[in-house]
């Protein structure tokens, strides 16, 4: 009995080791989940005199993707967002993040556009309301202009079928 | 060998460059808020580069979050207005020092407890050997040390 005092703490050891291993210190919980989407005025990216309110889509749920044409990931997310679109499952608005309009749109151009709206965020000042700390971010924000769910790197598709999952289920849940 | 020279000089000459450009912050004219500054860029962690605090930080979020507390400072919000703003938006993880919530009780009183348990082991350990001394009886749970006294 004696000999699996020590065992058993050394197995538990490397249980948590085990744990803490399989994560991603990188990924920071944000304490924006559950809560409303913050409501500021921003351009359009695409049509310049426009500005839009980012409680422009309540009524519907939406995917709010951050992105810049200086990041190397968010390319690598990029057909999955297109091929979504196409789907027309859920609308798609980007949130431009510290970029240039001539810049953004010479990428939106080469790579294709899955946005319904683009958020023209230049300073970064949004995406410090929204917590963003590396592009690309991901928000699921849902009917009520909650956020629901927030992905950080680029995405792929399990985890995009996960979260709209997670969106679908809490609308129900509030239905 | 010269060139290795010059070009080891030269990356010195970069790291005395590299920290001359975290210091572009404006100077408050109010002296204390210097001080409450310096000693938030310390308090804060920089998210892009997590074992960097803000201060120490390239960054270019850190660089914003940097503007944004001089910003708040000059709006006259309090230390703890700056960090709660700071907190809703990135989480308890941008704070060096977690504030003691639900979440982080472990965090702050884990080790303690740790420290306990290992005390109140080897306390039982240090009293089982002696009382095996005195008694000489070999009990099959002690059966192990005295085996070990001996060899």
């Amino acid at each position: 009995m004696r000999q699996l005092i020590p065992f058993s703490i050394f197995i538990i050891l490397i249980i948590f080791f085990a744990i803490g291993l399989t994560k991603d210190p990188r990924l920071i919980p944000s304490p924006l989940v559950g809560e409303p989407l913050p409501v500021r005025q921003l351009d359009e990216l695409r049509t310049a005199e426009t500005t839009l309110l980012t409680s422009n889509l309540i009524g519907s749920s939406f995917i709010l993707n951050v992105w810049a044409s200086w990041c190397a990931a968010c390319l690598e997310e990029h057909h999955l967002l297109m091929e979504l679109a196409t789907q027309d499952a859920i609308p798609i608005v980007g949130l431009n993040y510290k970029d240039t309009r001539q810049d953004a749109l010479k990428w939106l151009y080469k790579n294709g556009d899955p946005y319904l709206q683009t958020w023209f965020d230049p300073t970064g000042e949004f995406g410090m309301e929204l917590g963003v700390y590396g592009v690309p971010e991901t928000f699921f924000v849902d009917r009520t202009g909650t956020i629901r769910h927030k992905h950080i790197g680029p995405l792929d598709r399990i985890n995009i079928a996960k979260a709209i999952d997670i969106l679908n289920a809490e609308q129900n849940s509030s239905l | 060998m010269k060139i290795l020279a010059f070009l080891i000089f030269g990356m010195f000459i970069g790291i005395v460059n590299g920290q001359a450009f975290l210091v572009d912050e404006k100077t408050f004219t109010h002296a204390g808020n210097q001080l409450r500054y310096d000693a938030l860029m310390e308090e804060l962690r920089c998210l892009v580069c997590q074992n960097q605090s803000l201060a120490d930080s390239g960054a270019g979020l850190a660089q914003d979050l940097r503007k944004k507390v001089v910003a708040m400072i000059e709006n006259g919000n309090s230390d703890q207005e700056i960090k709660d703003y700071m907190v809703q938006r990135y989480g308890e993880f941008i704070l060096y020092r977690p504030r003691l919530n639900y979440a982080t009780v472990m965090l702050w009183f884990g080790p303690f407890v740790l420290l306990l348990v290992a005390i109140g082991v080897i306390m039982r350990i240090v009293q089982s050997s002696q009382s095996n001394h005195t008694s000489q009886k070999v009990s099959s749970k002690n059966k192990l040390y005295d085996d070990g006294e001996h060899s």
